[in-house]
């Protein structure tokens, strides 16, 4: 649905070379307004991204960790090295100042972990219930060599498919602090810096096509997106997928799918097939990258299609996550 | 409970049962999964491209979602928006499209619906809303009716006068008869709803099986259950038998869980019921006794002027009856699609035409 609203309603309108590409971030060559006067700063990948998580806090993090992380990844995604953050809060009137505060707490902390400054920010109140405590909008910066380019068009014929570890986890820790399950799990959310296990990818001189952090709509989504951006096929294993089993058993109870639970720490890779070895090490040696893992290949054909061979032999097709994920009746 | 389910999906076991129907198995025969679960269950796991081509299944009309008639879907609509309402419903209920808009764009317009996983959290909320009318869609075959005629037993005893229930309970066997008694019917063997049995028993399939002289299966969810099941089908059709048979031991017995029909029946009287796309079928449903009407939503809420207009384009009706399939629809994955649909089989988590969007290669 927000693929739908954005290919038909933003995008005809701010149309642009760098928009139309679809990735996670905007990657631009910074130029002045008169021509032939090109800074010399390499490339910059600009996103940005508003979190409105409920509850505030969840088991594994908080809105200020997923504010600071999901705009630091969104960047990374280009396989730049993000330097600066702004950060917009919306307050809802009547908002706890000790909530605030460990809040702004946790997203110095997060910050800091991966390196980066929040340079501006800016606070507007809104009257009580117009907003659920409070929003808060990120903007990220990072620049990358001028002759890298990681995009998800670029998925070719026979690169490899990794992910960084176990997938549903976010979706599940956040339900679960909703009440949503009515049994505890025991699952944390995986929210987490990826900029330093993408840096560690690119130094170790892996041939990287394509990066994204499979968030909303989880790893079948992004893989379809990938898929539809390249005109490619992406097959992957279903027994190569690390899931947790607390997090398949509470997928099994309400009806849901591990491939559509959003994750908040965890990176697709797609490689060129001869790296892939030095890729997978790179992020197993990376925090958060103990449980990498290759999970399939790109081939030429159905193109804009994502496959799945499932443990039994058999083949089914993977679509995007439509509308909002609905626990079924029974 | 993870833990009893992996045997069912054991890549060896599937193997083993596949080969076994095989060998079984000497001429074309076609069979009907009753429940969306297992359509959506085959599909997901492509047993169907496991199976011999001899044969074929059919898509059964066991999707409570899809079958709920239009008129009362428009019903809820019409409920849900109106002031002072808290409308309650499972989740997989919000997308079906009614004549002009589904719950979710009530919600959007300023409704206030919420999806429950349990109609006890809908007694809660009317609870906790007391200045409020709180109703709860209980739709379902019987595997869900206990759990709902328990909401209304209990706000009977609590005296929870601002909470009532719009009923949608519609019952297997009548359906069965409806389509084997059609001149259409191409079905020679069933495979029951387990979660049905789990509650209802088997006892009631024994005299259809007789009446039409076709094998019924009680049958379960996973790989494995769904192979074991056709494969007591095949036996039976190969050999010329037709008998009641429980592929489903671990959790199906022949009378079904007693205290769970008791509940029923304290609740509910069997009534004569629309079922969407394929028309009204004698005594096929549940509505709620006289001695607790005040809890019924229809009689509570008069909605006048509900003129259902069904899309001329979508053929659910007969996908639920098995007499087409989802790609034979002209609509389907053209003017058809999980975004825009025309028909509550392709929003259902247990819809025939969902199952083929979401994980059929024929498309492609």
């Amino acid at each position: 649905m927000s693929h739908d609203l954005i290919t038909h309603t933003f995008l005809p309108f701010f149309d642009n070379d760098v928009l139309r590409r679809s990735n996670d971030a905007g990657v631009v060559i910074p130029k002045r307004s008169t021509p032939d006067h090109n800074l010399d700063v390499g490339k910059l990948a600009i996103s940005t991204d508003s979190h409105v998580v409920w509850p505030l806090f969840f088991s594994g993090g908080d809105i200020g960790r997923l504010a600071v992380c999901g705009t630091v990844n969104d960047v990374a995604m280009m396989g730049a090295d993000p330097l600066y953050l702004t950060a917009g809060f919306i307050l809802e009137e009547g908002l706890e100042f000790e909530i605030l505060e460990r809040i702004i707490k946790s997203m110095q902390a997060s910050a800091q972990e991966a390196r980066i400054q929040i340079v501006a920010g800016d606070t507007k109140v809104v009257q009580n219930g117009k907003a659920d405590g409070v929003y808060i909008n990120t903007s990220g910066v990072g620049i990358l060599p001028n002759d890298l380019i990681i995009d998800g068009a670029y998925a070719q014929p026979g690169d490899i498919v990794l992910i960084s570890g176990t997938i549903g986890d976010h979706g599940i820790a956040v339900l679960e602090a909703r009440g949503e399950l009515g049994f505890r799990s025991g699952i944390s959310s995986d929210i987490a810096p990826l900029n330093d296990m993408v840096q560690n990818i690119l130094e170790a001189g892996a041939d990287v096509h394509v990066l994204r952090d499979p968030t909303r709509g989880g790893l079948a989504t992004s893989l379809t997106e990938i898929a539809r951006q390249s005109h490619v096929c992406i097959e992957i294993n279903e027994t190569s997928i690390p899931v947790r089993p607390a997090v398949n058993a509470a997928c099994e109870m309400l009806g849901f799918d591990p491939l559509y639970i959003a994750n908040e720490g965890k990176l697709i890779a797609i490689v060129s097939e001869a790296s892939a070895g030095q890729a997978l090490e790179a992020m197993r040696n990376s925090r958060y990258g103990d449980d990498a893992t290759v999970i399939g290949k790109v081939i030429d054909k159905p193109e804009d299609r994502v496959l799945m061979k499932t443990a039994l032999g058999t083949t089914r097709v993977i679509e995007m996550l439509s509308g909002e994920m609905l626990p079924r009746i029974c | 409970m993870i833990k009893y389910l992996s045997e069912y999906r054991d890549v060896e076991l599937v193997r083993v049962v596949i080969d076994e129907i095989k060998r079984t198995i000497t001429q074309p025969w076609v069979m009907m999964e009753i429940c969306g679960g297992q359509t959506h269950a085959i599909m997901r796991y492509g047993l169907d491209q496991l199976l011999p081509p001899e044969i074929e299944l059919v898509h059964g009309p066991g999707c409570p979602v899809c079958v709920t008639s239009l008129e009362l879907v428009d019903k809820a609509l019409a409920i849900a928006s109106q002031a002072n309402v808290i409308f309650t419903s499972y989740g997989d209920m919000l997308r079906v499209p009614g004549s002009d808009q589904d719950l979710f764009s009530v919600r959007a317009s300023g409704g206030d619906v919420r999806v429950v996983y349990s109609p006890l959290d809908a007694i809660n909320i009317a609870q906790q809303n007391p200045d409020k009318e709180v109703i709860f869609f209980a739709i379902g075959f019987e595997t869900t009716a206990p759990a709902n005629a328990m909401s209304i037993l209990q706000a009977s005893s609590m005296n929870l006068m601002n909470f009532s229930v719009l009923v949608s309970h519609v019952r297997v066997p009548p359906a069965m008869h409806a389509i084997l008694s059609s001149p259409l019917n191409r079905v020679q063997g069933f495979l029951a709803a387990g979660h049905v049995c789990t509650v209802m028993g088997y006892w009631e399939y024994v005299p259809i099986s007789e009446q039409y002289q076709i094998p019924i299966v009680v049958t379960g969810f996973e790989p494995v259950d769904i192979l074991q099941g056709i494969l007591l089908t095949i036996q039976q059709l190969e050999q010329g038998l037709y008998e009641v048979d429980n592929a489903y031991t671990r959790l199906v017995t022949y009378n079904g869980n007693k205290p769970a029909q008791k509940v029923i029946q304290q609740t509910f009287t069997t009534c004569d019921r629309k079922w969407r796309g394929i028309g009204e079928i004698p005594s096929s449903g549940w509505c709620i006794r006289s001695e607790y009407a005040s809890f019924d939503a229809e009689k509570r809420f008069n909605v006048e002027g509900i003129h259902p207009n069904e899309s001329p384009l979508c053929i659910a009706g007969e996908i639920l009856q098995g007499i087409k399939k989802p790609n034979q629809c002209s609509a389907y994955r053209i003017s058809c699609t999980p975004e825009n649909p025309l028909g509550a089989t392709m929003v259902s988590s247990e819809g025939a035409c969902a199952a083929y969007y979401r994980y059929s290669l024929e498309e492609i």
